[in-house]
């Protein structure tokens, strides 16, 4: 105990010393390069798990140090610490030179500052912008200003079905609309089997699915100059069509609300729910000893009466970014990884082995991403989804709402019906919280 | 934003003055035999500087700022914001400062108890195991082990126990000894106030023991054995002997225990994740909320520094009165 102490005590002063030092040159505008030879790199966890990543990403790592001889320290976050680790050495000054962030985070993290602005002159180092695809660069930071991340692996929402089970309820083809789904669902939810998968204590995740309802129900949880608007009728509207398919519908088992892990995915992968609403989750369902042949994938279903399923907003711009901290001490070094990692062999290779879609629009022609259910995530993506708004204020926009449709899970799980007044009043709370800056 | 509240742990037992050395003649012999232990002592009093206080300073500077994502990264240069972030903190009539006092009040429950449960088990299982009996040495083992392992592991796997449908908890409460109507949450919801205390006295309580046991060592055997011949029963020779005796060690453990408690971030953090359920949500927590998840960095630097204020306070006052008790009972 002693020594684990002491080792704390020593690993604060460390830390302290480094951010004390680091505040005091903190305000180049770009990385110097006075170490050259090395690089850190924070990967966020793409695989099935960290290990995996690591297993992955280490070879990639290693051609890149034979092709310029630059050293490449990896270190893979898990979501759950990733956005926490990049505020802390946001204010510490003192993180990695190249770095994965969430592109629904872009915004945020460009308010602060702290992520190396991608000008002209910087996007010809890795090829110029037209090389990736539109909906990608949508969210790499807000309209007008430079983008603060290039686009890694993109990804859609989908709806994910367990064929058998969809044979053994009658049902021949996948639902379109929501009233066919909660249909669909209510024909399965029986006998410890149960229609749809949800991850109610996941934030993030809780965000992306009343997001896509919002904008369905013709409303955003932000007004056009980028205002928190939580409480409007298509918000709230979205909240409660999702909570209810717990509450009401009864197609979502009452355990999902407290799902983070991507529980919902494994019983997915055992027959217990028939459907997940979820981004590139082939490698997932493999890795947990799933065929390629037992589930189908089909859009994620518009309301009814909604004209032409694929015209409707049915999913977020999905996907991971890239980016370079300002404090790097290598920043040539940090470009030419950046221009590796989305240089076109690397990601045919590495959108491959995630299952997710390579932004790189020169990738995409590869046939291995013709597959059916990237087929759909492809199209999802190039028409019908939408990037969540593109705002300082979305990264307390997904904790604060997040965090309010998590407890209206929590409510419907123990059996409480919820009226829209309830979500009306867990979104005011969520408001509140953003109006007292 | 949370290594600010953890302070007060410094040990008051260390101290530096020995006034009645320096007082005789200066001899340099003397002299150079009472520098050294300055000297020595003078790394300690450095990093006790840079590892609690100059954090504190940081953590007072910073409450006074406007500090969002736009000042994050050069938080030095954020506008000065007055009391104003102690104004939205105590603003108990607004939502943010509402919620601050519900998690304050939750967080006083909670540590009353954890504290009380911690200290009444330790001490039952270090009086116990005053006798020797065969299996005690392994007994004593098993007893610390909670205290021994990697927190993060040990609340990762309760959290797996608590599970609805899939933990241990339930299948043995409902399953096995059909205690419960049916599978109760634990990790939303209202129940999630005891899966936090449970963990929390699972973690504690073998502190509580370890220097329980530690103290009874110190109580000579003849103490008890005169009372036998006196002829005072078990009770009695806890009640007059062993409690008062454990009276300076108590002082001290019942002091660590509430301010671990108090400030314990890991527990509920690895249990419940970034956004606790209301029943449970412990200030730590809650601070770490309002500061890492809706960025306002210097509200979330004025709640620790009333916190800070809070437990100095406690700190200062129990101090006081137990000292003051126990110099009543000597005399």
């Amino acid at each position: 105990m002693q020594r684990i102490r002491a080792l704390a005590s020593s690993a604060v002063v460390v830390s302290l010393l480094a951010a004390a030092t680091a505040c005091g040159g903190g305000s180049s505008d770009e990385g110097s390069n006075e170490s050259p030879k090395t690089l850190t790199y924070w990967a966020s966890n793409q695989g099935p798990n960290v290990e995996a990543d690591k297993k992955i990403l280490q070879p990639e790592l290693d051609k890149f140090e034979k092709q310029t001889g630059i050293k490449v320290k990896l270190e893979v976050v898990p979501w759950s610490d990733l956005l926490t680790r990049i505020l802390t050495a946001t204010t510490s000054g003192e993180g990695p030179d190249v770095l994965n962030i969430g592109n629904t985070w872009s915004s945020s993290l460009q308010a602060t500052g702290a992520l190396v602005p991608w000008d002209q002159k910087n996007f010809d180092k890795i090829g110029g912008k037209d090389r990736f695809v539109e909906s990608a660069l949508g969210s790499t930071g807000a309209q007008g200003k430079d983008p603060a991340a290039v686009p890694l692996y993109s990804m859609a929402y989908a709806l994910y079905y367990n064929k058998a089970m969809f044979k053994e309820a009658g049902i021949t083809e996948p639902p379109k609309t929501w009233d066919e789904l909660t249909a669909d669902g209510a024909k399965i939810s029986k006998g410890g089997k149960w229609g749809l998968g949800a991850e109610g204590s996941n934030l993030s995740n809780n965000i992306h699915q009343v997001f896509v309802l919002a904008k369905q129900h013709g409303g955003d949880f932000f007004t056009a100059d980028g205002k928190a608007d939580f409480t409007n009728d298509a918000a709230v509207a979205a909240v409660k069509q999702y909570v209810d398919m717990m509450a009401t519908n009864k197609i979502i088992a009452p355990g999902n609300a407290e799902y983070a892990k991507n529980q919902s995915l494994s019983d997915f992968s055992k027959g217990k729910t028939a459907m997940v609403l979820w981004q590139a989750a082939a490698t997932t369902f493999k890795s947990q000893g799933m065929q390629d042949d037992e589930w189908g994938v089909a859009p994620v279903p518009v309301q009814s009466g909604a004209p032409g399923a694929g015209k409707a907003t049915n999913s977020m711009v999905a996907g991971i970014n890239l980016a370079v901290f300002k404090n790097t001490k290598s920043i040539d070094g940090s470009m030419k990884f950046v221009k590796f990692m989305t240089s076109d062999a690397e990601q045919k290779l590495l959108c491959k082995t995630y299952g997710s879609i390579p932004p790189v629009k020169a990738a995409q022609s590869d046939p291995a991403f013709d597959r059916p259910e990237l087929k759909v995530l492809r199209e999802t993506l190039a028409t019908s989804a939408t990037a969540l708004p593109q705002v300082s204020d979305e990264s307390q926009f997904e904790t604060s709402v997040g965090t309010a449709v998590k407890n209206l899970f929590a409510q419907a799980a123990n059996g409480k019906k919820l009226s829209t007044a309830d979500v009306k009043a867990e979104l005011t709370k969520a408001q509140q919280q953003m109006a007292s800056q | 934003m949370t290594t600010i509240v953890n302070s007060p742990k410094g040990d008051p037992a260390v101290r530096e003055d020995t006034p009645g050395a320096t007082r005789k003649p200066r001899r340099p012999g003397r002299i150079r035999r009472l520098g050294l232990p300055y000297l020595l002592l003078l790394p300690a009093l450095l990093l006790e500087i840079l590892v609690h206080l100059l954090p504190i300073a940081i953590g007072f500077f910073m409450a006074f700022k406007e500090l969002t994502q736009f000042y994050l990264r050069d938080w030095g240069a954020a506008p000065w914001a007055g009391l104003g972030n102690f104004d939205v903190a105590v603003d108990f009539n607004a939502p943010v400062g509402k919620a601050l006092l519900h998690s304050f009040w939750i967080t006083c429950v909670f540590t009353l108890m954890s504290v009380g449960l911690c200290w009444l088990l330790g001490t039952a299982a270090a009086v116990f195991m005053q006798e020797t009996f065969t299996g005690r040495g392994f007994l004593r083992t098993l007893f610390l082990v909670p205290y021994a392992l990697p927190v993060y592991a040990a609340v990762i796997t309760w959290a797996f126990m608590f599970q609805r449908d899939n933990g241990l908890v339930n299948h043995v409460l409902h399953d096995q000894l059909g205690l419960t109507g049916g599978h109760p949450f634990w990790l939303i919801g209202d129940n999630s106030f005891f899966a936090l205390l449970t963990v929390s006295v699972w973690k504690g309580w073998p502190f509580a023991f370890l220097i329980v046991m530690a103290g009874l060592q110190n109580i000579p055997k003849e103490l008890y054995e005169a009372a036998a011949m006196d002829g005072a029963g078990i009770w009695q020779q806890i009640r007059r002997i062993t409690i008062p005796s454990l009276r300076p060690v108590n002082q001290v453990l019942v002091l660590v225990l509430f301010l671990w408690t108090f400030n314990d971030f890991n527990t509920p953090f690895v249990l419940f994740g970034r956004a606790a359920p209301e029943a449970a949500d412990l200030i730590s927590v809650h601070i770490y909320q309002s500061s890492f998840a809706t960025w306002n960095f210097g509200t979330g630097a004025a709640m620790s520094v009333l916190l800070l204020l809070f437990l100095l306070l406690v700190t200062g006052i129990y101090l006081v009165l137990t000292s003051r008790g126990r110099k009543v009972s000597r005399g």
